[in-house]
């Protein structure tokens, strides 16, 4: 079982070094869209220190959007998506490695960018350091609920616009918890209790999540 | 051990067969003919699971592969249209990677052998962007040189192949035919399988199929 899912991280890491300018795109995005902000709101620190949980939040969110499309469209376009499907191990499990690899490239690096960025709106370092926190516990969570939109849309025309529709408001929960445990911070409560609720999310969207995505897909090979 | 009975295919409105009936058994090949759009691909993915079938059931050594599910494709070697090889990786890694996925042991030497015998040679490390038509094709077929898994699907594998890959696809069929291995294939180029039993299923237009069993090789 561990071989498998191994095998698949591996094939799907190696596929995005080769083609590294999806990754960099997502991230120069990630960064571009948070250092606006700045910009255009003027550099008053306090007003920007109350917008910047959300405005990283949604940055992050916007960002492992971009790369969801092509989460299962590649495999599906080149026939390896069929092949996957008739392995003989369950595809969920599979599913779950690919979910895997795709917080590893879409997720992990806006975790590592985020306390740099945040440093723009003058966010102190305790604040700092639960903004990479809550995104290291949040994202896996967008990654695994992405995956179902993405094996739903698969195959369908205008799927990028529809997958948005789709997912983004599944996103809500993860986006209130992740931006409220940093409001939580900056207003002197602890961060405990939205990191706790973050990590449930979390939890239930990377572990529940293979099993629909995997019947979406056997839907869509069809 | 492959037994397929009252198969029926509807698509969209349309049925494009009904009442498909047939046993195949270890070392005997079926051999899938029929107008494009007669359903033959169709079939083949009935035949793997992919696509459910409107009417009729598939047994493989007696039970239905619904039922069976992960055993069933352990057994189960498919080559769809598509050559499910990645642009992006070389041939090697593309089936060192793929017999991974599929829970098997292919070491290097053996997946290098592999690809020589294709005539792939020298083409190992070279991205499969850069590969013609048909060397991606040939890529995705040295998965079957070392392949041992007892039923072999096969949706047109001689397209984009040359003369001489087309006669060593055909030998490596006849191979695992031997082996006790059943296959089961669409084409429509006539290829000299070296198989002991060879039965012929015409797709026609929605009415029951004819099976024919041919001892001619054809």
């Amino acid at each position: 079982m561990l071989v498998s899912i191994r095998a698949v991280i591996g094939r799907d890491l190696r596929l995005a070094m080769r083609r590294q300018s999806d990754i960099i795109a997502a991230l120069f995005f990630f960064i571009i869209v948070v250092s606006l902000f700045p910009l255009g709101v003027g550099p008053e620190a306090d007003q920007l220190r109350r917008l910047a949980p959300g405005v990283l939040w949604v940055a992050a969110l916007l960002a492992t959007m971009l790369s969801l499309p092509r989460l299962f469209a590649d495999d599906h376009r080149d026939g390896t998506l069929e092949q996957l499907a008739l392995a003989p191990q369950p595809l969920a499990l599979i599913v779950f490695g690919k979910v895997i690899a795709h917080w590893l490239v879409a997720g992990l690096p806006l975790v590592l960018l985020a306390p740099v960025l945040g440093i723009q709106f003058d966010l102190a370092n305790d604040a700092l350091a639960i903004l990479a926190l809550s995104l290291l516990i949040g994202t896996p969570a967008l990654s695994g609920i992405g995956a179902i939109g993405a094996a739903l849309t698969l195959g369908v025309r205008g799927g990028g616009v529809l997958l948005s529709l789709l997912v983004l408001p599944l996103y809500i929960p993860v986006l209130i918890f992740g931006a409220g445990a940093v409001d939580a911070t900056l207003s002197g409560l602890g961060a405990q209790a939205h990191l706790s609720l973050l990590g449930a999310l979390t939890l239930g969207g990377v572990f529940f999540a293979p099993w629909p995505t995997a019947a979406a897909l056997r839907i869509a090979l069809e | 051990m492959l037994e397929v009975s009252n198969l029926e295919c509807v698509r969209g409105e349309r049925r494009l067969f009904a009442g498909i009936n047939f046993r195949l058994d270890g070392g005997e090949m079926l051999y899938l003919q029929g107008q494009n759009g007669s359903g033959k691909t169709s079939l083949l993915r009935m035949l793997c699971g992919l696509t459910p079938a409107a009417g009729g059931e598939i047994f493989w050594r007696g039970r239905p592969i619904g039922q069976l599910g992960e055993e069933f494709r352990a057994e189960l070697c498919y080559l769809g249209h598509q050559n499910a090889i990645k642009e992006e990786l070389t041939p090697l890694e593309n089936i060192v990677s793929a017999a991974r996925l599929a829970q098997e042991t292919l070491d290097e030497d053996t997946a290098v052998d592999a690809l020589e015998r294709v005539g792939l040679r020298g083409r190992e490390d070279l991205a499969c962007r850069y590969l013609s038509q048909g060397q991606k094709r040939r890529a995705a077929l040295s998965r079957l040189v070392h392949e041992r898994r007892a039923l072999w699907v096969l949706d047109e594998p001689y397209v984009a192949l040359d003369k001489a890959a087309v006669d060593l696809v055909a030998g490596l069929i006849g191979a695992h035919l031997q082996r006790g291995g059943l296959a089961v294939l669409t084409t429509h180029q006539p290829v000299a399988v070296p198989a002991a039993a060879l039965r012929e299923l015409w797709l026609g237009n929605g009415d029951a199929a004819d099976v024919r069993d041919s001892s001619a090789r054809c």
